[in-house]
């Protein structure tokens, strides 16, 4: 112990040293705390329904974090009674999967969002998002009639799904190619919808979502993203007290 | 700088041995209730290490002695309310809605739990008392679009209007001039042939040609008095309530575009125990209909 304190001195006289030790010495503790999550097998619940999200749905998750969504919204139905009663199933780690970065947020001005798929009509959505006050007199909110008169601007769409199939989510060639044609036959009920639901099945939102007919709106593209929140996973197959999904 | 440590002549303590130009350090220990709270953590920490789940390792993680588990708490949570709301709500699950309402103690334990949940799923768009707004029905009048009996209610919270369930209430109303079903000239002939079914003064040679196109296009839903028929959720025309507006420009609007709400089917989301009293609830508040 003693000649620990005595060589000490060689670090603080050192510059290059003293650094290279003081990275050594954090690395344990970044190591040692992250390299075991590469090898945990237990994280990501086994359900089914899961899907990466429609090229529409994508894009409208970037409008979701371009417009700072998340910074009033959380996305994490946390596994205590209370939130279960309102929000619906604890949300799962396996419906984050694709999410790169997730959206589980923090703060709570407004309500969780985990499931907020189905709870609202398209109309309700389009006009809360015009004016959230029209319809909920006490809210803080505020308006992004803008997104009704933006069109979607989605020329780099097939760039978003390379990058997103670069960090892991299973996007094949061939949807990354058809993105475009995907996106619009997700607005628009008129077009065939059989390439889409090839792609991602046939559990699909198809609908003009509020922007009106032949155009695709930023509203279309944000709508169609909450519409499916927490839509996806089967709970009717999925086992809650299974040893595995108990933690 | 030197390694000699020296008691300070001054405070009585011992400096650390280092020294720039003559002046050197005290060595003062720190305070021992902050060192105390610090060694106490350390505890702490191993105790919740053997306790808790806690270390990761490849394929598992340390699960910890009490097997503490937040899912399997929750489990228990939901068990324990239900048992708790079972108590009252095995009479709702036995009572028909009818019974619900007849029976003061069954009634004041449906009009709680149908008022908690009208506030959390309801309220968004029908509003906090359910009064609504352009869009979206008032529930506190006597007007009904699909009934306002206990059973139409039921029906209408379970399966919703024009959502994505099977049994959902469906017919819409055709966008009659976007979709090119009638002339535009038509279209203003029909406004001022509704804006005189409310006994508002209107047009009467529109009137007199819009006639027969209410007669070929509308009463079908609307009926050819235009009172309406619950079947199709087509409102009655004759009134002063007016979902989507009553002035000409609303009317015009509707006849063009043949708007229709959207209610999701709560089916799929709330228990049956649930739905029934936030039926009598609504049925209750609505002052019967």
């Amino acid at each position: 112990m003693a000649s620990i304190f005595k060589n000490h001195g060689k670090l603080e006289r050192h510059s290059m040293l003293l650094l290279l030790f003081i990275i050594l010495v954090v690395s344990v503790g970044g190591l040692v705390e992250i390299t075991p999550l590469f090898f945990l097998e237990s994280t990501i619940e086994k359900v089914d329904g899961m899907r990466p999200y429609t090229p529409l749905e994508l894009a409208g998750r970037d409008i979701y974090i371009r417009e700072g969504c998340y910074l009033c919204h959380s996305q994490m139905i946390r596994p205590l009674r209370d939130e279960v009663e309102r929000y619906g199933h604890y949300s799962l780690a396996a419906e984050s999967m694709y999410d790169h970065p997730f959206q589980w947020g923090s703060k709570r001005n407004g309500p969780d969002l985990a499931r907020v798929g189905g709870k609202y009509s398209d109309a309700w959505h389009r006009d809360h998002l015009i004016n959230p006050r029209s319809l909920v007199p006490e809210s803080i909110m505020p308006p992004y009639k803008f997104l009704a008169e933006h069109d979607l601007d989605y020329r780099d769409i097939k760039d978003k799904l390379r990058a997103m199939k670069t960090v892991g989510v299973p996007y094949t060639e061939a949807e990354i190619a058809s993105a475009e044609d995907d996106l619009r036959a997700q607005a628009d009920p008129n077009q065939s919808p059989t390439k889409l639901q090839a792609h991602y099945g046939s559990k699909l939102n198809i609908r003009d979502f509020g922007g009106g007919p032949n155009r695709v709106t930023e509203m279309d593209a944000l709508i169609a993203y909450l519409q499916m929140q927490g839509t996806l996973v089967d709970f009717t197959t999925y086992k809650a007290d299974a040893p595995a999904n108990q933690r | 700088m030197s390694g000699n440590r020296d008691k300070d002549p001054h405070s009585g303590m011992e400096t650390t041995g280092h020294e720039w130009d003559g002046i050197t350090e005290l060595d003062t220990p720190l305070p021992r209730w902050w060192l105390w709270i610090w060694y106490g953590t350390i505890v702490f920490a191993l105790v919740y290490w053997v306790l808790m789940p806690a270390w990761p390792y490849p394929g598992g993680y340390t699960k910890g002695i009490l097997h503490n588990s937040q899912r399997v708490q929750v489990a228990q949570d939901l068990k324990a309310l239900q048992a708790q709301r079972d108590v009252q709500g095995r009479a709702l699950t036995n009572a028909s809605l009818d019974q619900i309402e007849r029976d003061p103690k069954l009634q004041a334990y449906a009009m709680t739990l149908g008022q908690l949940t009208f506030n959390a799923n309801c309220a968004a768009c029908h509003g906090a008392g359910g009064t609504g707004s352009k869009g979206y029905p008032n529930l506190r009048d006597d007007v009904w679009l699909w009934g306002g009996s206990l059973q139409d209610i039921q029906t209408t919270l379970i399966h919703g209007i024009r959502s994505q369930d099977p049994e959902a209430r469906n017919s819409k109303m055709p966008s009659f001039g976007a979709d090119g079903l009638l002339k535009p000239a038509e279209v203003n002939d029909l406004t001022e042939y509704v804006v005189a079914l409310s006994r508002r003064p209107a047009n009467q040679a529109a009137v007199a040609r819009a006639a027969p196109l209410f007669a070929n296009n509308c009463a079908v839903c609307h009926a050819a008095d235009g009172k309406g028929n619950a079947t199709f959720g087509a409102p009655n025309l004759t009134d002063k309530d007016w979902l989507y507006g009553g002035d000409r420009a609303s009317i015009h609007d509707q006849i063009w575009n043949g708007r229709g709400g959207v209610m999701p089917n709560w089916g799929k989301r709330l228990d049956a125990n649930t739905l029934k009293a936030l039926t009598v609830y609504i049925h209750a508040n609505a002052g019967g209909g």
